[in-house]
Protein backbone atom coordinates (compact mmCIF):
# COMPACT_ATOMS: atom_id res chain seq x y z
CA UNK A 1 0.00 0.00 0.00
CA UNK A 2 0.91 2.87 0.29
CA UNK A 3 -0.36 4.67 2.77
CA UNK A 4 0.33 7.82 1.08
CA UNK A 5 -2.29 7.20 -1.57
CA UNK A 6 -4.62 6.24 1.10
CA UNK A 7 -3.83 9.73 2.60
CA UNK A 8 -4.32 11.86 -0.78
CA UNK A 9 -7.52 10.32 -0.27
CA UNK A 10 -8.05 10.58 3.72
CA UNK A 11 -6.60 13.86 3.82
CA UNK A 12 -6.50 15.61 7.30
CA UNK A 13 -9.74 18.32 6.24
CA UNK A 14 -11.39 15.25 4.88
CA UNK A 15 -11.46 13.30 8.21
CA UNK A 16 -11.86 16.19 10.13
CA UNK A 17 -15.05 17.25 8.54
CA UNK A 18 -15.99 13.87 8.52
CA UNK A 19 -15.90 13.69 12.24
CA UNK A 20 -17.38 17.16 12.61
CA UNK A 21 -19.77 17.59 9.78
CA UNK A 22 -20.52 21.34 8.95
CA UNK A 23 -24.01 22.77 8.91
CA UNK A 24 -25.46 19.22 9.71
CA UNK A 25 -28.67 20.40 10.68
CA UNK A 26 -32.15 20.34 9.59
CA UNK A 27 -33.27 23.76 8.03
CA UNK A 28 -36.94 24.30 9.34
CA UNK A 29 -37.12 27.68 7.23
CA UNK A 30 -35.63 25.72 3.87
CA UNK A 31 -37.33 26.96 0.63
CA UNK A 32 -35.35 23.74 -1.68
CA UNK A 33 -34.45 20.42 -0.55
CA UNK A 34 -34.15 17.00 -1.72
CA UNK A 35 -33.03 13.12 -0.92
CA UNK A 36 -29.80 11.80 -2.19
CA UNK A 37 -29.26 8.09 -2.50
CA UNK A 38 -26.66 6.35 -3.57
CA UNK A 39 -28.73 2.62 -3.42
CA UNK A 40 -24.83 0.74 -3.47
CA UNK A 41 -23.28 1.63 -0.27
CA UNK A 42 -26.48 2.96 1.68
CA UNK A 43 -25.31 6.34 1.73
CA UNK A 44 -28.46 8.40 2.11
CA UNK A 45 -28.97 12.58 2.77
CA UNK A 46 -30.92 15.36 2.86
CA UNK A 47 -29.52 18.78 1.08
CA UNK A 48 -31.58 21.83 2.34
CA UNK A 49 -31.53 25.05 0.66
CA UNK A 50 -32.43 28.45 1.07
CA UNK A 51 -32.49 30.95 -1.49
CA UNK A 52 -32.98 34.33 -1.98
CA UNK A 53 -33.49 36.18 -5.11
CA UNK A 54 -30.91 33.49 -6.31
CA UNK A 55 -28.73 33.82 -3.53
CA UNK A 56 -27.93 30.88 -1.16
CA UNK A 57 -28.50 32.44 2.25
CA UNK A 58 -28.34 29.52 3.83
CA UNK A 59 -27.42 25.33 3.06
CA UNK A 60 -27.42 22.30 5.43
CA UNK A 61 -27.35 18.86 5.07
CA UNK A 62 -28.70 15.77 7.14
CA UNK A 63 -27.74 12.10 6.72
CA UNK A 64 -25.41 9.19 6.69
CA UNK A 65 -22.63 7.78 4.27
CA UNK A 66 -19.16 6.82 4.54
CA UNK A 67 -16.18 9.72 5.15
CA UNK A 68 -16.03 10.91 1.65
CA UNK A 69 -19.83 11.80 1.32
CA UNK A 70 -20.15 13.02 4.25
CA UNK A 71 -16.76 15.60 4.25
CA UNK A 72 -18.29 16.22 0.82
CA UNK A 73 -21.40 17.43 1.63
CA UNK A 74 -20.12 19.52 4.59
CA UNK A 75 -17.36 20.74 2.59
CA UNK A 76 -19.93 22.05 -0.24
CA UNK A 77 -21.84 23.83 2.24
CA UNK A 78 -19.28 25.63 3.81
CA UNK A 79 -18.51 26.57 0.08
CA UNK A 80 -21.81 27.24 -0.80
CA UNK A 81 -23.10 29.78 1.21
CA UNK A 82 -23.71 33.47 0.16
CA UNK A 83 -23.03 32.05 -3.33
CA UNK A 84 -25.11 32.72 -6.42
CA UNK A 85 -27.18 30.08 -8.15
CA UNK A 86 -24.92 30.57 -11.35
CA UNK A 87 -21.57 30.58 -9.01
CA UNK A 88 -22.77 27.31 -7.63
CA UNK A 89 -23.75 25.68 -10.81
CA UNK A 90 -20.19 26.43 -11.72
CA UNK A 91 -18.92 24.46 -9.24
CA UNK A 92 -21.16 22.17 -9.50
CA UNK A 93 -19.47 21.66 -13.09
CA UNK A 94 -16.09 22.14 -11.77
CA UNK A 95 -16.35 19.02 -9.42
CA UNK A 96 -17.37 17.03 -12.16
CA UNK A 97 -14.48 17.70 -14.24
CA UNK A 98 -12.24 17.21 -10.98
CA UNK A 99 -13.92 13.77 -10.51
CA UNK A 100 -13.82 12.59 -14.29
CA UNK A 101 -9.72 13.56 -14.44
CA UNK A 102 -9.84 16.46 -16.12
CA UNK A 103 -8.26 19.59 -15.74
CA UNK A 104 -9.31 21.94 -13.58
CA UNK A 105 -7.72 25.07 -12.40
CA UNK A 106 -7.35 24.21 -8.63
CA UNK A 107 -6.91 27.41 -7.22
CA UNK A 108 -10.53 28.43 -7.97
CA UNK A 109 -11.76 24.76 -6.17
CA UNK A 110 -10.74 26.11 -2.60
CA UNK A 111 -11.37 24.21 -0.28
CA UNK A 112 -13.11 21.70 -2.22
CA UNK A 113 -9.76 21.14 -3.84
CA UNK A 114 -8.81 18.27 -0.48
CA UNK A 115 -11.11 15.90 -3.07
CA UNK A 116 -8.86 15.83 -6.00
CA UNK A 117 -7.47 12.69 -4.42
CA UNK A 118 -10.85 11.16 -4.91
CA UNK A 119 -10.58 10.42 -8.61
CA UNK A 120 -7.55 8.28 -7.84
CA UNK A 121 -10.09 5.66 -6.38
CA UNK A 122 -12.91 5.00 -9.00
CA UNK A 123 -15.48 3.18 -6.75
CA UNK A 124 -15.52 6.16 -4.53
CA UNK A 125 -16.34 8.95 -6.87
CA UNK A 126 -19.79 8.44 -6.77
CA UNK A 127 -19.60 9.14 -2.74
CA UNK A 128 -17.82 12.40 -3.24
CA UNK A 129 -20.97 13.40 -5.81
CA UNK A 130 -23.50 12.46 -3.91
CA UNK A 131 -24.15 15.72 -1.88
CA UNK A 132 -23.45 17.71 -5.48
CA UNK A 133 -26.14 15.80 -7.16
CA UNK A 134 -28.46 16.41 -4.17
CA UNK A 135 -27.68 19.86 -4.35
CA UNK A 136 -28.70 20.23 -8.22
CA UNK A 137 -31.70 18.58 -7.37
CA UNK A 138 -32.79 20.50 -4.72
CA UNK A 139 -31.81 24.04 -6.77
CA UNK A 140 -34.33 22.51 -9.97
CA UNK A 141 -37.10 22.11 -7.51
CA UNK A 142 -39.27 23.05 -4.37
CA UNK A 143 -40.52 19.68 -4.26
CA UNK A 144 -38.90 16.61 -2.66
CA UNK A 145 -37.35 14.65 -5.21
CA UNK A 146 -35.09 11.49 -4.93
CA UNK A 147 -31.47 12.22 -6.53
CA UNK A 148 -30.15 8.66 -7.16
CA UNK A 149 -26.26 8.84 -8.45
CA UNK A 150 -26.50 6.80 -12.14
CA UNK B 1 -3.37 -27.40 10.87
CA UNK B 2 -6.45 -28.26 8.19
CA UNK B 3 -7.66 -31.10 7.38
CA UNK B 4 -7.07 -29.60 3.75
CA UNK B 5 -4.08 -29.34 2.06
CA UNK B 6 -3.82 -25.64 1.46
CA UNK B 7 -0.83 -25.28 -0.47
CA UNK B 8 -1.86 -27.77 -3.32
CA UNK B 9 -5.43 -26.37 -3.24
CA UNK B 10 -4.20 -23.15 -3.58
CA UNK B 11 -1.97 -24.08 -6.94
CA UNK B 12 -5.53 -24.98 -8.19
CA UNK B 13 -6.60 -21.62 -7.98
CA UNK B 14 -4.52 -19.18 -10.35
CA UNK B 15 -6.36 -16.20 -9.48
CA UNK B 16 -5.18 -16.63 -6.16
CA UNK B 17 -1.15 -15.89 -7.23
CA UNK B 18 -1.28 -12.38 -8.19
CA UNK B 19 -0.74 -8.72 -6.67
CA UNK B 20 -3.43 -6.26 -5.76
CA UNK B 21 -1.88 -2.29 -4.94
CA UNK B 22 1.48 -4.03 -3.97
CA UNK B 23 0.02 -6.69 -1.81
CA UNK B 24 -0.79 -10.65 -2.20
CA UNK B 25 -4.32 -10.41 -3.05
CA UNK B 26 -6.40 -11.76 0.10
CA UNK B 27 -9.49 -12.97 -1.61
CA UNK B 28 -12.53 -12.77 1.37
CA UNK B 29 -15.48 -12.22 -0.97
CA UNK B 30 -16.73 -15.58 -1.55
CA UNK B 31 -20.12 -15.36 -0.51
CA UNK B 32 -20.28 -12.48 -3.47
CA UNK B 33 -18.70 -15.33 -6.02
CA UNK B 34 -16.29 -17.54 -5.85
CA UNK B 35 -12.83 -18.29 -7.89
CA UNK B 36 -12.49 -21.08 -9.81
CA UNK B 37 -10.27 -24.17 -9.93
CA UNK B 38 -7.95 -25.03 -13.19
CA UNK B 39 -10.30 -27.73 -13.26
CA UNK B 40 -13.48 -25.62 -14.16
CA UNK B 41 -11.67 -23.16 -16.39
CA UNK B 42 -10.31 -25.88 -18.02
CA UNK B 43 -13.64 -28.22 -18.50
CA UNK B 44 -15.31 -24.91 -20.19
CA UNK B 45 -12.57 -24.63 -22.11
CA UNK B 46 -11.75 -27.73 -23.95
CA UNK B 47 -16.06 -27.86 -24.20
CA UNK B 48 -15.19 -24.77 -26.49
CA UNK B 49 -11.79 -26.14 -27.99
CA UNK B 50 -13.28 -29.65 -28.94
CA UNK B 51 -16.99 -30.42 -28.14
CA UNK B 52 -19.13 -26.86 -29.14
CA UNK B 53 -22.06 -27.76 -30.66
CA UNK B 54 -25.98 -27.69 -29.67
CA UNK B 55 -27.25 -30.38 -27.43
CA UNK B 56 -30.62 -32.56 -27.60
CA UNK B 57 -30.68 -32.03 -31.73
CA UNK B 58 -27.45 -33.33 -33.76
CA UNK B 59 -26.62 -36.79 -34.70
CA UNK B 60 -23.83 -35.99 -35.70
CA UNK B 61 -20.77 -36.75 -33.23
CA UNK B 62 -19.90 -32.96 -31.37
CA UNK B 63 -23.40 -32.67 -30.67
CA UNK B 64 -23.57 -35.80 -28.68
CA UNK B 65 -20.57 -35.51 -27.01
CA UNK B 66 -22.37 -32.01 -25.80
CA UNK B 67 -25.39 -33.58 -25.00
CA UNK B 68 -23.09 -36.38 -23.20
CA UNK B 69 -21.70 -33.42 -21.36
CA UNK B 70 -24.21 -31.57 -20.35
CA UNK B 71 -26.49 -34.04 -19.47
CA UNK B 72 -23.38 -35.49 -17.08
CA UNK B 73 -23.53 -32.64 -15.61
CA UNK B 74 -27.02 -32.78 -14.96
CA UNK B 75 -26.17 -36.35 -13.20
CA UNK B 76 -23.35 -34.87 -10.67
CA UNK B 77 -25.59 -32.08 -9.82
CA UNK B 78 -28.28 -34.96 -8.81
CA UNK B 79 -26.05 -36.75 -6.84
CA UNK B 80 -24.67 -33.35 -5.31
CA UNK B 81 -27.97 -32.59 -3.19
CA UNK B 82 -29.43 -36.24 -3.67
CA UNK B 83 -32.45 -35.87 -5.93
CA UNK B 84 -33.82 -39.00 -6.85
CA UNK B 85 -34.31 -38.53 -10.52
CA UNK B 86 -32.20 -35.93 -13.42
CA UNK B 87 -35.66 -35.23 -14.18
CA UNK B 88 -36.10 -33.31 -11.07
CA UNK B 89 -32.40 -31.21 -11.56
CA UNK B 90 -33.29 -27.83 -14.13
CA UNK B 91 -30.49 -25.82 -15.16
CA UNK B 92 -31.09 -22.31 -14.74
CA UNK B 93 -28.92 -19.08 -14.68
CA UNK B 94 -29.07 -18.58 -10.87
CA UNK B 95 -31.11 -19.34 -7.60
CA UNK B 96 -33.04 -15.80 -8.80
CA UNK B 97 -34.24 -17.47 -11.65
CA UNK B 98 -35.30 -20.28 -10.39
CA UNK B 99 -37.34 -18.30 -7.07
CA UNK B 100 -38.32 -16.38 -9.96
CA UNK B 101 -39.45 -19.43 -12.45
CA UNK B 102 -41.22 -21.45 -9.23
CA UNK B 103 -42.84 -17.94 -8.30
CA UNK B 104 -44.46 -18.05 -11.64
CA UNK B 105 -45.07 -21.28 -12.59
CA UNK B 106 -45.81 -23.03 -9.53
CA UNK B 107 -47.10 -20.41 -7.12
CA UNK B 108 -49.19 -18.06 -9.35
CA UNK B 109 -51.40 -20.74 -10.91
CA UNK B 110 -53.05 -21.65 -7.38
CA UNK B 111 -53.05 -18.43 -5.69
CA UNK B 112 -55.25 -15.48 -5.08
CA UNK B 113 -56.06 -12.02 -3.23
CA UNK B 114 -55.84 -13.07 0.30
CA UNK B 115 -53.54 -15.70 0.21
CA UNK B 116 -50.25 -15.36 1.72
CA UNK B 117 -46.67 -16.44 0.59
CA UNK B 118 -44.02 -16.68 3.80
CA UNK B 119 -40.71 -15.86 3.73
CA UNK B 120 -38.12 -14.27 6.74
CA UNK B 121 -36.68 -11.44 7.63
CA UNK B 122 -32.74 -12.43 6.47
CA UNK B 123 -33.89 -13.13 2.77
CA UNK B 124 -31.78 -11.89 -0.09
CA UNK B 125 -33.79 -9.58 -2.49
CA UNK B 126 -33.26 -12.40 -4.70
CA UNK B 127 -35.72 -14.33 -2.02
CA UNK B 128 -37.99 -11.33 -1.82
CA UNK B 129 -38.84 -9.51 -4.55
CA UNK B 130 -40.09 -12.37 -6.76
CA UNK B 131 -42.45 -12.91 -3.79
CA UNK B 132 -43.58 -9.08 -4.14
CA UNK B 133 -44.16 -9.02 -7.43
CA UNK B 134 -46.22 -11.75 -7.37
CA UNK B 135 -48.45 -10.45 -4.93
CA UNK B 136 -48.78 -7.36 -6.78
CA UNK B 137 -49.76 -9.30 -9.58
CA UNK B 138 -52.46 -11.37 -7.17
CA UNK B 139 -53.39 -9.47 -4.25
CA UNK B 140 -51.67 -11.88 -2.38
CA UNK B 141 -49.73 -11.14 1.08
CA UNK B 142 -46.25 -11.40 1.74
CA UNK B 143 -45.57 -12.38 5.42
CA UNK B 144 -42.10 -12.53 6.83
CA UNK B 145 -40.68 -14.95 9.75
CA UNK B 146 -39.30 -12.27 12.49
CA UNK B 147 -35.65 -12.26 13.29
CA UNK B 148 -33.78 -11.92 16.91
CA UNK B 149 -30.57 -9.73 17.44
CA UNK B 150 -28.65 -12.78 17.23
CA UNK B 151 -29.78 -13.30 13.59
CA UNK B 152 -31.69 -15.82 14.24
CA UNK B 153 -34.54 -16.66 13.12
CA UNK B 154 -37.56 -16.28 15.67
CA UNK B 155 -39.55 -19.49 15.51
CA UNK B 156 -41.89 -19.07 18.37
CA UNK B 157 -44.36 -17.16 15.54
CA UNK B 158 -43.63 -20.07 12.54
CA UNK B 159 -46.80 -21.58 13.75
CA UNK B 160 -49.04 -19.02 13.60
CA UNK B 161 -47.81 -17.85 10.42
CA UNK B 162 -48.36 -20.97 8.74
CA UNK B 163 -51.87 -20.75 7.93
CA UNK B 164 -54.47 -22.18 5.72
CA UNK B 165 -54.02 -19.58 3.50
CA UNK B 166 -50.22 -19.92 2.58
CA UNK B 167 -49.31 -21.31 -0.58
CA UNK B 168 -45.18 -21.54 -0.23
CA UNK B 169 -43.39 -20.40 2.37
CA UNK B 170 -39.42 -19.81 0.63
CA UNK B 171 -36.45 -19.94 3.54
CA UNK B 172 -32.98 -19.64 2.92
CA UNK B 173 -30.39 -21.95 4.04
CA UNK B 174 -27.93 -19.92 4.77
CA UNK B 175 -28.15 -16.13 5.19
CA UNK B 176 -25.99 -13.81 2.66
CA UNK B 177 -25.32 -11.13 5.06
CA UNK B 178 -25.44 -13.06 8.75
CA UNK B 179 -23.95 -16.14 8.24
CA UNK B 180 -26.81 -17.83 10.48
CA UNK B 181 -27.44 -21.41 9.29
CA UNK B 182 -31.52 -22.11 9.58
CA UNK B 183 -33.02 -24.95 10.86
CA UNK B 184 -34.84 -25.82 7.52
CA UNK B 185 -35.28 -29.37 8.27
CA UNK B 186 -37.64 -28.91 11.27
CA UNK B 187 -39.24 -25.66 9.56
CA UNK B 188 -39.66 -27.63 6.59
CA UNK B 189 -41.24 -30.62 8.87
CA UNK B 190 -43.91 -27.91 10.45
CA UNK B 191 -44.38 -26.09 7.02
CA UNK B 192 -45.47 -29.79 5.90
CA UNK B 193 -48.20 -30.97 9.06
CA UNK B 194 -50.12 -27.96 7.22
CA UNK B 195 -49.48 -29.35 3.72
CA UNK B 196 -47.63 -26.05 2.35
CA UNK B 197 -44.69 -26.70 0.45
CA UNK B 198 -41.24 -25.07 0.62
CA UNK B 199 -38.71 -23.66 -1.44
CA UNK B 200 -35.08 -23.14 0.14
CA UNK B 201 -32.42 -20.77 -1.20
CA UNK B 202 -29.42 -22.56 -0.78
CA UNK B 203 -27.20 -20.51 -2.23
CA UNK B 204 -25.15 -19.39 0.47
CA UNK B 205 -25.51 -23.40 1.41
CA UNK B 206 -24.22 -25.43 -1.12
CA UNK B 207 -20.09 -24.32 -1.62
CA UNK B 208 -20.13 -25.20 2.58
CA UNK B 209 -22.12 -27.94 3.51
CA UNK B 210 -23.49 -31.27 2.34
CA UNK B 211 -27.38 -30.85 1.61
CA UNK B 212 -29.46 -33.64 0.60
CA UNK B 213 -33.21 -32.83 -0.52
CA UNK B 214 -34.66 -36.37 0.27
CA UNK B 215 -33.41 -35.80 3.58
CA UNK B 216 -34.90 -32.53 4.02
CA UNK B 217 -37.81 -33.08 2.12
CA UNK B 218 -38.07 -29.71 0.97
CA UNK B 219 -40.29 -29.46 -2.50
CA UNK B 220 -37.80 -27.45 -3.99
CA UNK B 221 -33.87 -26.18 -3.31
CA UNK B 222 -32.42 -23.64 -5.55
CA UNK B 223 -28.70 -22.25 -5.75
CA UNK B 224 -26.24 -20.45 -8.16
CA UNK B 225 -22.69 -22.30 -9.52
CA UNK B 226 -20.57 -19.20 -9.27
CA UNK B 227 -20.97 -19.23 -5.29
CA UNK B 228 -19.56 -23.05 -5.63
CA UNK B 229 -16.44 -22.71 -7.88
CA UNK B 230 -18.08 -22.96 -11.29
CA UNK B 231 -19.17 -20.15 -13.58
CA UNK B 232 -21.26 -17.43 -13.53
CA UNK B 233 -24.40 -17.38 -15.46
CA UNK B 234 -25.25 -21.16 -14.36
CA UNK B 235 -27.42 -22.69 -11.37
CA UNK B 236 -29.75 -25.12 -10.95
CA UNK B 237 -33.27 -25.97 -9.22
CA UNK B 238 -34.32 -29.12 -7.52
CA UNK B 239 -38.40 -29.71 -7.68
CA UNK B 240 -40.40 -32.77 -6.57
CA UNK B 241 -41.01 -34.85 -9.86
CA UNK B 242 -44.79 -34.74 -8.85
CA UNK B 243 -44.61 -30.78 -8.30
CA UNK B 244 -43.03 -30.20 -11.58
CA UNK B 245 -44.71 -32.79 -13.61
CA UNK B 246 -48.34 -30.36 -12.91
CA UNK B 247 -46.66 -27.09 -13.32
CA UNK B 248 -46.99 -25.57 -16.79
CA UNK B 249 -43.54 -24.13 -18.61
CA UNK B 250 -42.40 -21.19 -17.67
CA UNK B 251 -40.92 -19.82 -20.90
CA UNK B 252 -41.63 -21.13 -24.47
CA UNK B 253 -39.18 -21.62 -27.05
CA UNK B 254 -37.01 -24.56 -28.65
CA UNK B 255 -35.83 -27.44 -26.71
CA UNK B 256 -39.13 -27.45 -24.07
CA UNK B 257 -41.86 -29.07 -26.61
CA UNK B 258 -42.12 -32.15 -28.33
CA UNK B 259 -44.15 -30.91 -31.11
CA UNK B 260 -45.27 -27.75 -32.38
CA UNK B 261 -48.31 -26.89 -34.95
CA UNK B 262 -49.97 -23.67 -35.20
CA UNK B 263 -52.97 -25.34 -33.43
CA UNK B 264 -51.30 -27.28 -30.44
CA UNK B 265 -47.93 -27.32 -28.81
CA UNK B 266 -47.00 -30.41 -27.18
CA UNK B 267 -44.44 -29.24 -24.34
CA UNK B 268 -41.64 -31.81 -23.90
CA UNK B 269 -40.96 -34.18 -20.56
CA UNK B 270 -38.89 -33.20 -17.56
CA UNK B 271 -36.36 -31.55 -17.24
CA UNK B 272 -36.42 -30.55 -20.90
CA UNK B 273 -39.72 -28.66 -20.57
CA UNK B 274 -38.21 -25.64 -18.28
CA UNK B 275 -35.38 -25.44 -19.82
CA UNK B 276 -36.42 -23.10 -23.37
CA UNK B 277 -33.66 -22.56 -25.87
CA UNK B 278 -30.13 -23.39 -26.31
CA UNK B 279 -29.27 -23.79 -22.57
CA UNK B 280 -25.81 -22.49 -21.08
CA UNK B 281 -24.04 -25.52 -22.07
CA UNK B 282 -20.31 -24.32 -21.40
CA UNK B 283 -21.51 -23.51 -17.27
CA UNK B 284 -23.49 -26.31 -16.94
CA UNK B 285 -20.06 -28.41 -17.47
CA UNK B 286 -18.27 -26.28 -15.35
CA UNK B 287 -20.87 -27.04 -12.25
CA UNK B 288 -20.19 -30.52 -12.88
CA UNK B 289 -16.32 -29.81 -12.98
CA UNK B 290 -16.89 -27.58 -9.61
CA UNK B 291 -18.79 -30.36 -7.98
CA UNK B 292 -16.52 -33.10 -8.99
CA UNK B 293 -13.76 -30.76 -7.95
CA UNK B 294 -15.38 -30.04 -4.25
CA UNK B 295 -16.37 -33.83 -3.75
CA UNK B 296 -12.12 -34.85 -4.64
CA UNK B 297 -11.56 -32.58 -1.25
CA UNK B 298 -14.30 -33.92 0.47
CA UNK B 299 -17.82 -31.65 1.36
CA UNK B 300 -17.27 -32.40 5.08
CA UNK B 301 -13.42 -31.76 4.86
CA UNK B 302 -14.32 -28.30 3.24
CA UNK B 303 -17.08 -27.75 6.01
CA UNK B 304 -14.30 -28.90 8.78
CA UNK B 305 -11.71 -26.30 7.29
CA UNK B 306 -14.32 -23.16 6.81
CA UNK B 307 -15.54 -23.97 9.98
CA UNK B 308 -11.99 -23.06 12.19
CA UNK B 309 -11.60 -20.10 9.86
CA UNK B 310 -14.92 -18.60 10.93
CA UNK B 311 -14.44 -19.58 14.62
CA UNK B 312 -10.27 -18.52 14.59
CA UNK B 313 -11.71 -15.31 13.20
CA UNK B 314 -14.39 -14.41 15.23
CA UNK B 315 -12.59 -14.75 18.13
CA UNK B 316 -9.61 -13.04 16.71
CA UNK B 317 -12.06 -9.91 15.52
CA UNK B 318 -14.22 -9.88 18.30
CA UNK B 319 -11.39 -8.68 21.16
CA UNK B 320 -10.63 -5.56 18.93
CA UNK B 321 -11.60 -2.75 20.67
CA UNK B 322 -14.60 -0.43 18.39
CA UNK B 323 -15.42 -3.65 16.69
CA UNK B 324 -18.71 -4.98 16.96
CA UNK B 325 -19.89 -8.37 14.97
CA UNK B 326 -23.29 -8.22 13.37
CA UNK B 327 -24.77 -11.72 13.32
CA UNK B 328 -23.85 -13.99 16.10
CA UNK B 329 -25.99 -17.00 15.56
CA UNK B 330 -24.69 -20.29 17.46
CA UNK B 331 -24.75 -22.21 14.17
CA UNK B 332 -23.45 -20.41 11.31
CA UNK B 333 -21.40 -20.59 8.33
CA UNK B 334 -18.51 -18.89 6.23
CA UNK B 335 -19.60 -15.09 6.59
CA UNK B 336 -18.68 -12.76 9.29
CA UNK B 337 -19.63 -9.52 8.83
CA UNK B 338 -18.88 -6.64 11.11
CA UNK B 339 -18.73 -3.03 12.01
CA UNK B 340 -15.42 -0.81 13.51
CA UNK B 341 -16.73 1.88 15.50
CA UNK B 342 -16.92 5.45 13.97
CA UNK B 343 -15.91 4.31 10.56
CA UNK B 344 -18.26 3.40 7.37
CA UNK B 345 -17.48 0.16 6.07
CA UNK B 346 -17.34 1.84 2.43
CA UNK B 347 -14.14 3.53 3.74
CA UNK B 348 -13.14 0.46 5.75
CA UNK B 349 -13.72 -1.17 1.46
CA UNK B 350 -11.12 1.00 0.36
CA UNK B 351 -8.94 0.50 2.84
CA UNK B 352 -8.75 -2.76 2.71
CA UNK B 353 -8.13 -2.74 -1.21
CA UNK B 354 -5.12 -1.02 -0.46
CA UNK B 355 -3.96 -3.21 1.29
CA UNK B 356 -4.64 -6.05 -1.33
CA UNK B 357 -7.91 -7.71 0.77
CA UNK B 358 -11.10 -7.60 -1.00
CA UNK B 359 -13.96 -8.17 1.15
CA UNK B 360 -17.85 -6.88 0.60
CA UNK B 361 -18.83 -3.60 1.91
CA UNK B 362 -22.45 -2.77 1.54
CA UNK B 363 -26.10 -3.94 1.97
CA UNK B 364 -25.29 -7.38 0.72
CA UNK B 365 -29.04 -7.23 -1.02
CA UNK B 366 -30.25 -7.58 2.12
CA UNK B 367 -31.54 -4.52 3.30
CA UNK B 368 -34.28 -5.63 5.55
CA UNK B 369 -31.58 -6.92 7.77
CA UNK B 370 -29.67 -4.11 7.60
CA UNK B 371 -32.85 -1.78 8.72
CA UNK B 372 -33.17 -4.66 11.27
CA UNK B 373 -29.82 -3.89 13.27
CA UNK B 374 -30.56 -0.38 12.02
CA UNK B 375 -27.07 0.27 9.88
CA UNK B 376 -27.14 1.61 6.44
CA UNK B 377 -24.18 -1.58 5.40
CA UNK B 378 -21.90 -4.32 7.12
CA UNK B 379 -18.22 -4.72 5.97
CA UNK B 380 -18.44 -8.65 5.28
CA UNK B 381 -15.46 -11.20 5.11
CA UNK B 382 -16.61 -14.72 3.52
CA UNK B 383 -14.58 -17.22 3.37
CA UNK B 384 -13.84 -20.28 1.19
CA UNK B 385 -11.85 -23.68 1.45
CA UNK B 386 -8.66 -22.19 -0.19
CA UNK B 387 -8.21 -19.52 2.77
CA UNK B 388 -5.35 -19.88 5.06
CA UNK B 389 -5.38 -18.73 8.81
CA UNK B 390 -2.55 -16.09 7.49
CA UNK B 391 -5.22 -14.53 5.59
CA UNK B 392 -7.61 -14.30 8.92
CA UNK B 393 -4.08 -12.08 10.59
CA UNK B 394 -4.25 -10.14 7.41
CA UNK B 395 -7.75 -9.14 7.61
CA UNK B 396 -6.99 -8.68 11.73
CA UNK B 397 -4.13 -6.43 10.66
CA UNK B 398 -6.34 -4.46 7.89
CA UNK B 399 -9.51 -3.84 10.80
CA UNK B 400 -5.96 -2.10 13.01
CA UNK B 401 -4.68 -0.36 9.52
CA UNK B 402 -8.54 1.46 9.46
CA UNK B 403 -8.30 1.92 12.98
CA UNK B 404 -4.90 3.97 12.68
CA UNK B 405 -5.80 5.96 9.83
CA UNK B 406 -9.57 6.82 11.38
CA UNK B 407 -8.12 7.24 14.91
Amino acid sequence: MSNADLRDLYQEVIMDHNKKPRNFREMTDANHFAHGNNPLCGDALVVFLKLNDNVIEDVSFQGSGCAISVASASLMTETLKGKTLAEAEVLYEMVHKQMTGDEVDQSAMGKLAVLSGVKEFPARVKCATLSWHTLHAAMDTDHEISATTE
Amino acid sequence: MSVLDLTAIRQDFPILHQQVNDHPLVYLDNAASSQKPNLVIDAVADYYRKDNSNVHRGVHRLSQRATDSYEGARDKVRRFVNAQSDKEIIFVRGATEAVNLIAQSFVRPQIKAGDEILISHMEHHANIVPWQMLCEQTGATLNVIPMTMAGELDLSTLDELLTSKTKIMAIGHVSNALGTINPIKDMIAQAHAKNIPVLVDGAQAVPHMVVDVQDLDCDFYVFSGHKMFAPTGIGAMYGKLALLEDMPPWQGGGDMILSVSFAHTQYNELPYKFEAGTPNIAGAIGLGAAIDYMNTLGIANIAAHENALLVTATEKISVLPGVRVIGTASHKASVLSFMIEGVHPHDVGTIFDQQGLAIRTGHHCAQPVMQFFGIPATARASFAFYNTFDEIDALVGGIKKVQELFA
